[in-house]
């Protein structure tokens, strides 16, 4: 499989009153064509940040400070605007958080469909009349609802008339920001196992964004976690879930209740992430870790491979030093 | 058996929906009836549009009922509720970030209630109980956080000064809606925590109103599950969680995402569906149209409630032809 976004030591920083904060630090990974990659971590981490960074979204306060993104080889953050503007939707489309912000009231579904066709393509009316009734179909959405607004829609339709426009141009990567956040988990499930069914018929590859980790259990290929900034531990989403070595992914994996087994107590993961302003010196999880050691608070643990994924410790990695 | 402090029976809220063309009476709840005990926390588990925030609204008094009684403390709710009454049974809701005035400290938000509801205890009293309640729900240290202003709070600080405003005024029960639902999931738990402390230690009684089952298992007694303004399940958390009869809950825990299940239910269409709006009913079950058992028995007559055992209920035709 052919290397499809390739992001090297992606930065980025927030302009604030007290100094820039550094949301996102040091992220690489790869991502192959038709691979879907989660993102998972706490609020803050600068999961989201990063999504758009790599979709070239980001507006002051914050700018992408150092690293690449890498679209099929062509470095996005080089580009002109018009440049850009000819991939998205065509090579990248964005799903976001909230579809009823994404989308304009004012306007029909249908409307703004046709809007996405015509910006960038030379479809004449029936092309995109049909083109757009084929997406809604995908995601299971009759064509009546060409001629509603996004009101008359439930919080679930609208969201999945979001990646029905996601999919119109055939895009090579769509981007989710947490795009089932503001669902129950009957829509979400339902809106789960449409994305999957659809990346499996068409081959697109997801890059996605969540706080909660069990909605993407059972979909994603790969799992990458975020703490403050960064990413401590990548793999196989198998192997993250069945074992997690970062301290942070353990504490993550123990922090939801359960509807198997015996009922028993939770503790979370005590205590606040750390300031991005003026970062402490070595680890960053060193302050809520539970098995911290002395060396955690000297210098920064970088992230090695460790048999099947990588991690961010000394734990793991005794010999992991920057 | 612990007393009664909640009696709802027969409650029903309508909602007048539409133009003048086409105009409908949409059943928010229609026909509840459940009890909450001393020191229980009772879990309302719903998808959105089942009712379950109608429900709180009614008994915190934000909407009268349209037909049916609550019984609170012993005695019938009036169309108006008293200040007394609106203290003993406080609301925490959903969002944190909406429901603190950002211009004052957090120490007023928790001053203002006791002032209102225990003004009969003096200045010093009240401060020094805010600092109680503040590191009752673990806000630490209390005098500290009181001080600071609500930016200075995380989501789920904030939702801990939610719980901590509740008990100022000294509730028999708290109703507390989504309160979770917000924040991240590694701090969800945390709170939870909180709510099993004031039920454990402090004997607080809570309505806890959720989608969140697994959560509802974490913390509650008895589970009630809405459908579409009706009740279609209830009994202790344990039964329901273990042997689920009404085909509707079955979905709820089938849609759970756990890493710990395998993935369930992948058979079949993608699209599970959604809750319909009710509007002007006729009679039959409401999940009829989503259900796989359904007859025509369900789709023309209300379902009945079906005894499982003493303590567990289900609202089903499929379940009763079964027993």
């Amino acid at each position: 499989m052919s290397t499809i976004l390739q992001v090297r030591n992606l930065e980025v920083q927030y302009q604030t009153p007290a100094g820039p904060a550094q949301a996102v630090s040091g992220v690489s990974f790869d991502l192959a064509s038709g691979e879907f990659l989660a993102v998972v971590g706490e609020s803050g981490c600068g999961k989201s940040t990063m999504l758009f960074a790599i979709a070239q979204l980001l507006t002051y306060p914050a700018a992408q400070t150092g690293g690449q993104v890498l679209f099929d080889g062509v470095d996005l953050s080089s580009l002109d605007d018009e440049a850009l503007r000819l991939r998205r939707w065509r090579d990248i489309s964005v799903v976001m958080q909230s579809a009823m912000n994404a989308l304009n009231p004012t306007l029909t579904i249908g409307a703004q469909l046709a809007d996405t066709c015509r910006a960038h393509t030379d479809w004449d009316d029936k092309q995109i009349a049909e083109r757009s009734a084929e997406v809604l179909a995908m995601v299971s959405i009759d064509k009546v609802h060409l001629s509603s607004y996004p009101f008359q829609l439930s919080g679930g339709m609208r969201q999945r008339a979001m990646i029905a426009m996601a999919l119109l141009l055939e895009p090579k990567l769509i981007i989710m920001d947490e795009p089932t956040s503001a669902l129950d988990v009957v829509a979400q499930k339902s809106l789960m196992r449409q994305v999957e069914t659809l990346r499996q018929k068409l081959g697109f590859a997801v890059l996605f964004v969540t706080h909660d980790m069990s909605v993407v259990s059972h979909f994603s290929d790969r799992l990458a976690v975020m703490y403050a900034g960064e990413i401590v531990e990548i793999g196989a989403t198998r192997e993250v879930f069945d074992r997690p070595q970062h301290p942070y992914s353990v504490g993550l994996m123990e922090a939801f209740p359960s509807l198997l087994g015996a009922a028993k107590e939770l503790t979370g993961i005590p205590g606040n992430p750390p300031s991005l302003v003026n970062p402490p010196s070595g680890c960053l999880f060193a302050d809520r870790c539970p098995k911290v050691m002395d060396e955690c608070r000297k210098s920064a643990p970088e992230l090695l491979a460790n048999g099947p994924h990588s991690v961010r410790c000394y734990l793991v990695n005794p010999k992991a030093r920057g | 058996m612990s007393k009664t402090i909640l009696k709802v029976s027969n409650l029903t809220r309508t909602f007048r929906v539409g133009g003048f063309r086409s105009r409908g009476t949409l059943h928010a709840i229609d026909n509840v009836s459940f009890e909450v005990r001393a020191g229980q926390i009772v879990a309302l588990v719903g998808e959105s549009g089942s009712g379950k925030s109608t429900i709180a609204r009614v008994l915190a008094g934000l909407y009268p009922p349209t037909s049916g009684t609550i019984e609170f403390e012993g005695a019938t709710l009036g169309k108006r509720m008293s200040r007394q009454v609106r203290g003993r049974m406080p609301m925490v809701f959903q969002d944190p970030f909406g429901s603190i005035n950002p211009v004052l400290r957090v120490g007023h938000a928790l001053q203002r209630s006791l002032k209102l509801h225990r003004s009969e205890l003096s200045k010093t009293e009240r401060e020094q109980l805010a600092v109680e309640l503040a590191n009752s729900v673990g806000l630490v240290p209390g005098e500290e956080v009181l001080a600071r202003f609500p930016h200075e709070l995380s989501g789920g600080q904030r939702q801990r000064l939610g719980f901590a405003q509740a008990l100022a005024s000294n509730p028999a029960l708290i109703l507390a809606d989504e309160p979770v639902s917000m924040l991240d999931v590694s701090i969800r738990i945390g709170l939870l925590n909180v709510m099993r402390k004031l039920r454990d230690e402090d004997g607080a009684s809570l309505l806890y109103i959720t989608h969140d089952l697994a959560s509802a298992r974490y913390v509650a007694d008895r589970m009630i599950v809405l459908y579409a303004g009706r009740i279609v399940e209830e009994g202790t958390t344990e039964e329901v969680i273990a042997a689920p009869q009404h085909p509707y809950t079955k979905l709820l825990m089938s849609t759970a995402p756990d890493p710990r299940l395998p993935l369930g239910g992948s058979e079949g269409s993608d699209d599970l569906g959604e809750p319909p709006k009710v509007i002007d009913p006729v009679a039959g079950c409401r999940f009829a149209p989503r259900c796989e058992l359904a007859t025509d028995e369900c789709r023309t007559k209300d379902p009945v409630k079906v005894e499982v055992s003493v303590t567990h209920h289900a609202a089903c035709f499929a379940v009763k032809r079964q027993s």
